[in-house]
């Protein structure tokens, strides 16, 4: 296989590789990963039995079912974070990325999809346990199957081109913690990672409409987890073609001002 | 020519600040900076196949230099062309045909044994399989690497780690070298293996080298022609032997001798190690003084110029 497709199947393989060279890590990590939507799903069911079995219409079971596709989504959108990009600058590796005849973003993309190879094999066994202790209720269609598994690559795309483009903040200063953890704290309330944004106040679901972080965490898990009506599951994969869009419009923007600056100051 | 540099000039704005705290308050307020010339009117060219030595100090401006030539850095003025292309754009076919290999980086794969991250380059610069495999088979076999590229690179010496990381910076076979100090941190034998690699290398593929090193012996086994610069500028561009020639005065005299009696005014007596002298004397004097210690019974005499180092040093002196 040539051109780029034979670059990510490389990429991806070699990712798989060096991930399964860590494998208690990995499973250590995985539990970790797991623990917060526990915390969650066992809050929000001891608030569903205290009301009667429900909170704004959400059963145990549904809370169950949200959490546990949860844990694959929320894998999902594990992409290169922007604290990585200090690092990149500093030791140099842009250099070494840069002399390459191929855009360095392919390479990241390509690196963290393999590594969701490895990631879906162990969430596997931890979805099972979690279904046998919190019983969750499950209705999926075909086409909501189909739908996710898109889906879930387009919240994975949408959040790693948001998070280079924010990275790519480095080319200016190192010292962007604060806007970082902005932008993580606006997605951790406005995504349905912290609570379902059917729970959310009016006035934040309607922005969290015009955000793109429900694009890669609420919708994709209430395409599989929810009832979402055939319109709207194809709409949700349509503003996540159009997010996709603008993230890549906006990495090939500051791309192109930030090389020059990066060319101007090196490292 | 391959590397065409006319008139290349780089500077860096630095932030410059007192210590102490009462520095750091005034500093947020008001910040001073100052320019800095790595790179001042720098012009040179370098025929194919041609292996050029770029020696100076730390900070003389030679990494800036390689930075632009390769196309890291943007130039601040002047023009560089590489291969006929412009660096800075950074065009596909511009860098499937240079190489950069710095000493200090690794590009190699950390977890990966060396052949997943030479199968990455194979995919990266679209090195149809035949090719790959004849090259990488050619290039561990001159580098002696064996079964250590099936090693997880973390496993691996740091002169086993370079070797590695050679292999994989020549895969794409290259035209041009960009080489910064290749041998940096390695012992000995592991730079003299790298050295013999690069000169085979050169006269197997024609390839045009630009190496910086601090190690001399690099540069005498290597570079017919070094281009020596210090504080952003070229201070000199020709052959190495002519270096010697102009910069170096003196040359350094040894004989065993049978009688010793008068020795010292021939010229600066460096050491008297039982019947063998050491002499310095100025270059237009030798032969005098190889003629004068014949009279002194004299059963074995070298004439020898002075190291490159200290030639060099006289370089930055002058």
């Amino acid at each position: 296989m040539n051109g780029l497709p034979g670059l990510y199947a490389t990429v991806m393989k070699a990712a798989v590789q060096t991930q399964f060279q860590y494998r208690t890590a990995n499973y250590a990590y995985m539990l970790g990963m797991v623990a917060e939507p526990v915390v969650y799903l066992v809050v929000w069911s001891a608030v569903a039995e205290s009301r009667g079995g429900s909170v704004g219409g959400i059963t145990a079971g549904e809370f169950a079912a949200y959490y546990i596709v949860w844990t694959l989504v929320r894998n999902m959108n594990i992409v290169l974070t922007p604290y990585a990009w200090e690092d990149r600058i500093q030791q140099g590796e842009l250099s070494g990325m840069l002399l390459r005849p191929v855009h360095p973003i392919h390479y990241d993309l390509a690196f963290f999809a393999g590594w969701k190879v490895v990631v879906v094999l162990l969430w596997i066994p931890i979805a099972l346990v979690l279904s046998v202790a919190f019983r969750p209720t499950f209705d999926i269609s075909a086409l909501e199957a189909v739908v996710f598994l898109v889906a879930i690559w387009g919240a994975y795309l949408i959040r790693s081109l948001l998070l280079w483009a924010l990275g790519m903040i480095t080319f200016w200063t190192t010292r962007v913690s604060a806007i970082y953890d902005v932008y993580f704290t606006a997605e951790l309330l406005l995504s349905g990672r912290l609570v379902p944004l059917a729970l959310l106040p009016a006035w934040a679901g309607g922005l969290a409409d015009w955000l793109p972080f429900k694009y890669t965490f609420g919708y994709p898990i209430e395409v599989l987890a929810g009832s979402l009506s055939t319109r709207e599951l194809l709409t949700g994969l349509a503003l996540q073609a159009v997010w996709i869009g603008f993230g890549a419009a906006l990495v090939a923007a500051v791309w192109r001002v930030g090389i020059r600056r990066y060319g101007a100051v090196g490292s | 020519m391959d590397i065409e540099v006319d008139g290349l000039r780089k500077t860096f704005r630095v932030p410059r600040r007192e210590a102490g705290l009462r520095a750091s308050l005034r500093s947020l307020v008001r910040r001073t900076t100052t320019e800095v010339v790595a790179v001042d009117a720098v012009s040179f060219s370098v025929e194919p196949g041609e292996v050029v030595g770029f020696l100076g100090p730390n900070g003389a401006g030679k990494t800036t230099t390689l930075k632009m030539l390769s196309g890291l850095l943007f130039p601040g003025s002047g023009t560089v062309r590489v291969l006929g292309h412009v660096p800075s754009r950074r065009e596909h076919d511009f860098l499937r045909r240079i190489t950069l290999v710095m000493g200090n980086r690794n590009q190699l794969q950390w977890d990966l044994p060396a052949l997943d991250s030479y199968e990455m380059n194979r995919a990266i610069y679209r090195i149809p399989a035949p090719d790959f495999r004849r090259v990488r088979d050619e290039l561990v076999e001159l580098l002696d690497l064996g079964d250590q590229v099936r090693k997880p690179v973390r496993q691996l010496s740091l002169g086993e780690r370079m070797k590695a990381e050679i292999v994989g910076a020549l895969l794409h076979s290259p035209q041009v070298l960009f080489l910064d100090e290749p041998t940096i941190g390695l012992d000995v034998t592991m730079q003299k293996r790298i050295r013999a690699f690069l000169a085979e290398y050169n006269s197997r593929h024609g390839a045009t080298v630009l190496l910086t090193s601090h190690y001399m012996a690099d540069v005498q086994a290597l570079c017919k022609r070094v281009v020596v610069i210090d504080a952003g500028r070229i201070l000199y561009d020709g052959s190495l032997r002519t270096l010697s020639a102009r910069y170096s005065q003196r040359q350094t005299i040894t004989a065993t001798v049978a009688d010793r009696a008068g020795l010292a005014g021939l010229g600066e007596l460096v050491s008297v190690d039982g019947d063998r002298v050491t002499l310095r004397v100025d270059k237009e004097r030798s032969a005098a003084v190889v003629a004068a210690l014949l009279g002194h019974g004299v059963t074995d005499l070298t004439i020898e110029d002075p190291p490159v180092e200290d030639v060099i040093e006289q370089v930055f002196a002058s």
